[in-house]
């Protein structure tokens, strides 16, 4: 009896009665696996409980345990939509560790790689978001030109996508000439798809009415939270990395930062879109900037930076380094770094710990995605159910990234 | 402003200390400056209160909390854990460093949930890594692993390997 | 246009084994289910997009339940905590059903041999192709889903119902 009526009263108390829905892991909408359990009124969202570490690696262990040169392939798979940004913020840490100075020309090189890469991840997230308000043409059109973004990686380093691009102390090899000749292709024909990429959705009257309003957040919260990247630029506020706290040269360039105003799912798009064009733009300068027929590749530093292998057959000295950075037998100065580069969802940290011994003693990463992940529940409480869906997809939450 | 040079970090490091001194002498214990970065080893009692300080002091406004992240030294007898914090100033483009160690006997300190929403996973990550114990966290509970096991598996003393391969015989690697 | 298979052919009809019929049916109607984690995801991605064109292997029909699903196509690390929820989906597809394995990870945990990756994920369900690479480039994964193809179009309209199948099943706990 008393049992009934403490049901009784429950009901009283609260007037309506929600329905749990569980969003995920698997759920085809959330474009990977993350698990929301929403309190559902009819279409709104009362509450949302996120789970995640569904595909946690445990990168930071697996750190500690691998010499310098070995975790560049695990950066690799952390924001695996533009795995060259990571490759080379690990790159950078370890070379502001060891204080190392690349040639202007490395550098710029780095430039060109990172900013494709940036387009790459751009392309993914904006036509998934395309795709969740029911527009599958853009994707499928311009995935085309992701491709061509694969062709240039795979040119340069034999992979597309897990790219382990570059070593420390600068590239692995010259670039081949077919490289350049893609590159200048792809800024030539690029900018046309991507502008009708543009036209089938900015100003699309469908898209705008999904997509405006959806999602939003304020400027302070959005600090509060963490966020970083085109999430936070899209709430109004100009923090780029590549500004304050340029590495890698990019203080020679001349960009423009998009901000958006609302912080919603349209802000989001149009500032990834306009970061594209900042990219394709910052891709050129520096194309003006390399002279092609050089053959510096990378800095001077034979004690970090593993040799070509033809040299590691031919020459002595090459061998004995090859060997002695293979095995970690580097002298790694003991120290505590951080170093931050603008990842594809925002401010990518590396807090390395060196006790001077073959491996990190200890490597953090400043994940974006793990510390924005957590406004989600607030961003998408009082929001239909369809925009719950599109907001994830307009934040780019990417699995590897959140879970580590 | 591109990469500090070592004496805007000195620079930098002095006014912070200044500040910090004033406030709460004895307890800053120690402070250097790695790479670009000044860092400040403060007494884990006033890590709260020092954090706050420097977020709400309008000369400092570090309002922006960059990460945090758990060690673990086991070779350090009576403070075998240490936590670090990484504050920014996004105006004035200025970072700083906070560390403070934890003995293992009492590893636990006060959360930070209450100045950044930020840190309330980074801290549950925290403590599903490390078994780091922040009082008063609203949920504090793993956030990455599996809510049933028993282990930090980020602590040193915890092997990497996953136990239940059978595969791989230590003999073909001259391990 | 597919291949017909062999029979018995004149002007108005075509002969041939039940078998060989539902076979063609089924191998160039292939239905997956992609149960995308992370990179191979994405390498997946590109595979179904407009350059790669799953398509033409009349599997352009992703299904998202797994309930009208003929083949689970794995992609990507697998991790414990993830471990229930496929074997889930798996038993939840329907007879006849197909698994693929895309990439290191899910075929055996690939780099990452830590205590929260599960190593291959043979151990909880039946495999029957797997697809090396870290991730396997398009080709790959398309060559993969031709070797299902063999295997769909050549599979015994009994193999199912054969006491070796129950038994395999067994061995997974999979009634």
């Amino acid at each position: 009896m008393s049992e009934f009526q403490n049901i009784q009263e429950e009901q009283k108390a609260e007037e309506k009665e929600y329905t749990t829905l569980n969003l995920g892991p698997t759920h085809p909408a959330t474009h990977g696996i993350f698990q929301n359990v929403l309190q559902m009124d009819g279409e709104i969202i009362r509450d949302a409980v996120p789970t995640i570490g569904y595909i946690h690696r445990a990168f930071e262990k697996l750190a500690e345990r691998r010499p310098y040169a070995q975790i560049t392939v695990l950066t690799d798979r952390l924001n695996y939509c533009s795995s060259p940004i990571n490759n080379m913020g690990w790159e950078m840490t370890v070379e502001k560790l060891l204080n190392v100075k690349l040639p202007k020309r490395v550098e710029h090189m780095r430039v060109v790689i990172m900013e494709l890469a940036r387009i790459a991840d751009h392309i993914i997230c904006n036509s998934v978001v395309g795709v969740d308000t029911g527009a599958l043409t853009g994707f499928t059109y311009i995935f085309q030109w992701r491709e061509k973004i694969y062709e240039i990686f795979e040119d340069i380093c034999g992979a597309r996508l897990t790219t382990n691009i570059g070593r420390i102390g600068g590239f692995e090899r010259q670039w081949p000439d077919k490289v350049w000749a893609k590159i200048d292709d792809f800024l030539k024909k690029f900018p046309k798809i991507l502008k009708e990429f543009e036209s089938l959705l900015m100003r699309n009257r469908i898209f705008m009415d999904r997509t405006i309003g959806a999602g939003p957040i304020k400027p302070e919260r959005a600090l509060e939270y963490g966020f970083t990247g085109p999430n936070l630029r899209a709430a109004g506020l100009d923090y780029d990395v590549r500004v304050t706290n340029p590495y890698s040269s990019y203080e020679d360039f001349k960009f423009d930062i998009p901000i958006g105003k609302e912080g919603d799912v349209y802000d989001r798009f149009m500032v990834r879109e306009h970061e594209m064009w900042q990219s394709l733009s910052i891709i050129e300068q520096a194309m003006k900037m390399i002279d092609r027929k050089e053959p510096v590749f990378h800095a001077d530093v034979p004690d970090f930076f593993l040799p070509p292998k033809e040299k590691v057959y031919n020459d002595m000295e090459a061998l004995i380094y090859h060997f002695k950075i293979v095995m970690g037998e580097m002298d790694i100065p003991v120290g505590n770094v951080y170093h931050a580069v603008e990842g594809g969802n925002g401010e990518l940290g590396f807090y390395l710990e060196s006790d001077g011994g073959r491996t990190p003693y200890r490597l953090h990463f400043r994940r974006p995605c793990f510390i924005y992940y957590q406004a989600y529940p607030e961003l998408i409480k009082g929001s239909m159910l369809s925009d719950a869906i599109l907001t994830m997809s307009s934040m780019n939450v990417i699995a590897g990234e959140l879970d580590a | 402003m591109a990469v500090l040079t070592p004496e805007q970090t000195m620079a930098l490091h002095d006014e912070v200390l200044a500040a910090l001194k004033g406030k709460f002498g004895e307890g800053i214990l120690s402070s250097s400056c790695e790479y670009d970065f000044p860092v400040f080893v403060v007494d884990k009692d006033i890590m709260h209160d020092v954090l706050v300080f420097v977020k709400e002091t309008p000369s400092l406004n570090y309002h922006f909390l960059t990460t945090m992240c758990a060690m673990n030294y086991p070779e350090k007898t009576g403070n075998e854990f240490a936590m670090m914090y990484q504050l920014h100033n996004m105006p004035e483009n200025k970072r700083i460093r906070f560390k403070t160690f934890i003995p293992e006997q009492k590893l636990e300190i006060a959360t930070i949930t209450d100045i950044w929403p930020a840190a309330n996973w980074m801290e549950r990550q925290e403590y599903d890594f490390f078994g780091v114990n922040f009082i008063g966290h609203p949920n504090l509970i793993r956030i990455l692993n599996m809510e049933d096991i028993t282990f930090f598996p980020m602590r040193k003393d915890f092997a990497l390997e996953d136990p239940t391969r059978d595969d791989k015989n230590d003999s073909m690697f001259g391990r | 246009m597919a291949k017909s298979p062999e029979g018995l052919e004149g002007p108005g009809f075509f002969l041939t084994s039940m078998e060989k019929a539902v076979g063609l049916a089924r191998k160039n109607s292939i239905w997956p289910l992609p149960f995308a984690t992370s990179c191979c995801g994405i390498e997946f991605m590109a595979t179904m997009a407009s350059h790669y064109d799953l398509g033409r292997f009349g599997s352009e029909r992703l299904s998202f339940s797994p309930r009208q699903a003929d083949l689970l196509m794995v992609m990507g690390t697998i991790a414990k905590k993830m471990g229930p929820v496929l074997k889930q989906v798996y038993e939840q597809m329907a007879e006849p059903r197909w698994v693929l394995s895309m990439g290191a990870c899910a075929s055996s945990g690939g780099i990452f041999d830590t205590y929260s990756v599960l190593q291959g994920i043979d151990r909880i369900i039946p495999v029957d192709v797997y697809i090396p690479g870290c991730p396997p480039r398009p080709e790959q994964v398309i060559e993969g889903l031709m070797k299902i193809q063999d295997l769909v179009g050549n599979e015994s309209l009994r193999r199912r119902n054969s006491p070796e199948y129950k038994s395999l099943m067994n061995k997974y706990g999979i009634e």
